[in-house]
């Protein structure tokens, strides 16, 4: 298969960004009024290579993805983030600032990280804290590959993750306001730099949709999908473990690692068994969700009992 | 004063209504399946909206007592019945959806879950206590009973309902008012039927 490099590509190729924005626009006041589906709000991603980095399981519909996820920035229920995202969540212009313990700290515009990267599908399953799992292609950039261009110190031990923290855009942030807004996530150094952390910025093909945290999002495949922070603006590495927004809200129910793990149950319910939408029924949770080959290594020596 | 043959006629209407009214939930739920509108995880959503009926009707059977202490209003007490059956019917729905839709019949992890998952625990216990309540609610068994054993056995709907409260308050992540909500509601019934029993 042939992939094109961003150099390849003809200009007259690249639609002009005031184009797609106003159909962005457009198509984003559409959704507001309720004329159409959230869905149509994607644009399709070009240049996106196969990946070997995918499971065999069916994916979930992208209706299902579309529609059933928790982004508490737009409200409790599952289906919140669908009614609330689009239209209120601006997704452009956007920019990622990194800094912290790196040679190269930079703010960087979303549209040049998409085409400067080398993107890729990848179906990866996703089990959430709560016991149902999905099947889901995401397309993104190995979060390593991204990462090492900001030449991390040796201080850099961690790296913390920020989400947008704008209550005109995000209603949740007023209404929840027991939380301690923004949403924050972080992982240890060599679990951000693993092959199979991935920085998304697409879903089966196009760009991510508002509610499944648009324009990039963190995913970590063996961890709850509550780590796979959403809408990121900020990532920074650090030298101790940073503060997490679950961790804060209950430090005895989400840890700082959160890998899946079967053995080990939510003080309130079961993670032995879990309920894979669009299945009858509950399917038994793998060792760090099946991915135990990849990252096990990564916690040798360690009392998963504890660092749960 | 109303005369009894307009009551008898209105009374004639409102129980059907009752009826209607407790069986509205369920009509809707059997036509947003039917029509595939539960969203993604239709088992998840049905178990929530039985669970959620169950607790609102049992706490409206539970209101039936201090409304007619406070009016005097007498006509209201046949209802507790009607309400607590109907409580009962969508508290049996909604643990058999999770036995038979949700678990699929995983008897070996139900016993987990009750054993260790304090929200589950308690949520069956709510629905333990219920039980004997359904069964011994016929005229006939009342009689059986006699007056004062049926009334002590039927107090154990004091500890149903603020169980299926807590259990609704242990189950949820986060979004913890609307049923510390309910729970608050559950107790101040309760506490009516003390301060009247102290008034007494």
């Amino acid at each position: 298969m042939l992939i094109r490099k961003p150099s390849d590509l003809k200009s007259s190729e690249i639609t002009p960004r005031g184009h797609y924005l106003s159909r962005r626009q457009m198509i984003a006041s559409a959704a507001m009024a309720g004329l159409l589906p959230g869905a149509l709000l994607a644009d399709p991603l070009a240049n996106v290579a196969k990946s070997t980095y995918t499971v065999e399981d069916a994916p979930t519909l992208l209706k299902d993805v579309t529609t059933y996820n928790n982004f508490y920035e737009f409200g409790l229920s599952k289906d919140d983030p669908s009614r609330n995202a689009p239209g209120r969540l601006k997704t452009r212009p956007w920019t990622i600032k990194v800094d912290g313990e790196c040679n190269k700290p930079a703010t960087l515009d979303i549209d040049q990280f998409i085409k400067d990267s080398h993107l890729e599908d990848r179906i990866y399953r996703h089990r959430c804290v709560e016991a149902w799992s999905m099947v889901i292609p995401w397309v993104g950039v190995p979060l390593a590959d991204w990462l090492k261009r900001f030449e991390p110190t040796s201080k850099a031990k961690y790296v913390a993750f920020t989400t947008l923290n704008d209550p005109s855009q995000m209603p949740g942030l007023r209404s929840l306001s027991s939380f301690s807004w923004p949403y924050r996530e972080g992982l240890r150094i060599d679990e951000a730099m693993n092959p199979l952390t991935l920085l998304a910025v697409g879903l089966y093909g196009e760009t991510l949709l508002p509610q499944n945290g648009a324009p990039v999002r963190l995913v970590v495949p063996w961890k709850y999908g509550f780590k796979g922070i959403k809408s990121i603006v900020a990532i920074s590495f650090v030298e101790s473990q940073p503060r997490t927004l679950w961790n804060n809200a209950a430090p005895d129910e989400y840890g700082f690692y959160s890998n899946v793990n079967p053995t080990v149950d939510h003080p309130r319910w079961s993670q032995a068994k879990e309920h894979r939408i669009g299945e009858f029924g509950r399917r038994p949770t793998l060792m760090f969700n099946g991915y135990g080959d990849q990252v096990a290594s990564l916690y040798s020596g360690m009392d998963l009992q504890r660092n749960f | 004063m109303a005369s009894p043959a307009i009551s008898l006629s209105a009374a004639n209407y409102v129980r059907p209504l009752a009826h209607l009214l407790c069986a509205l939930p369920l009509v809707w739920l059997g036509s947003q399946a039917a029509l595939d509108l539960l969203g993604a995880n239709p088992v998840e959503a049905g178990i929530r909206f039985l669970g959620d009926w169950a607790l609102r009707i049992l706490m409206v059977g539970l209101a039936v007592t201090p409304v007619r202490l406070m009016t005097g209003w007498s006509g209201v007490a046949p209802y507790r019945r009607m309400l607590g059956l109907w409580g009962f019917a969508y508290a049996m729905l909604h643990v058999s959806a999770y036995v038979v839709l949700d678990q699929f019949f995983d008897w070996q992890n139900i016993g987990h879950e009750i054993l260790k998952h304090k929200f589950i625990t308690v949520g069956m216990a709510a629905t333990i206590f219920l039980l004997p309540l359904a069964v011994t609610s016929t005229k006939g068994m009342i009689k059986r009973l006699g007056g004062q054993a049926w009334r002590r056995l039927h107090t154990l709907v004091y500890l149903a309902v603020p169980l299926a409260a807590l259990h609704y308050v242990w189950m949820v992540k986060a979004g913890i008012i609307q049923p510390l909500t309910y729970l608050a509601i559950t107790l101040l019934l309760l506490g009516c039927r003390a301060v009247y029993a102290r008034l007494r």
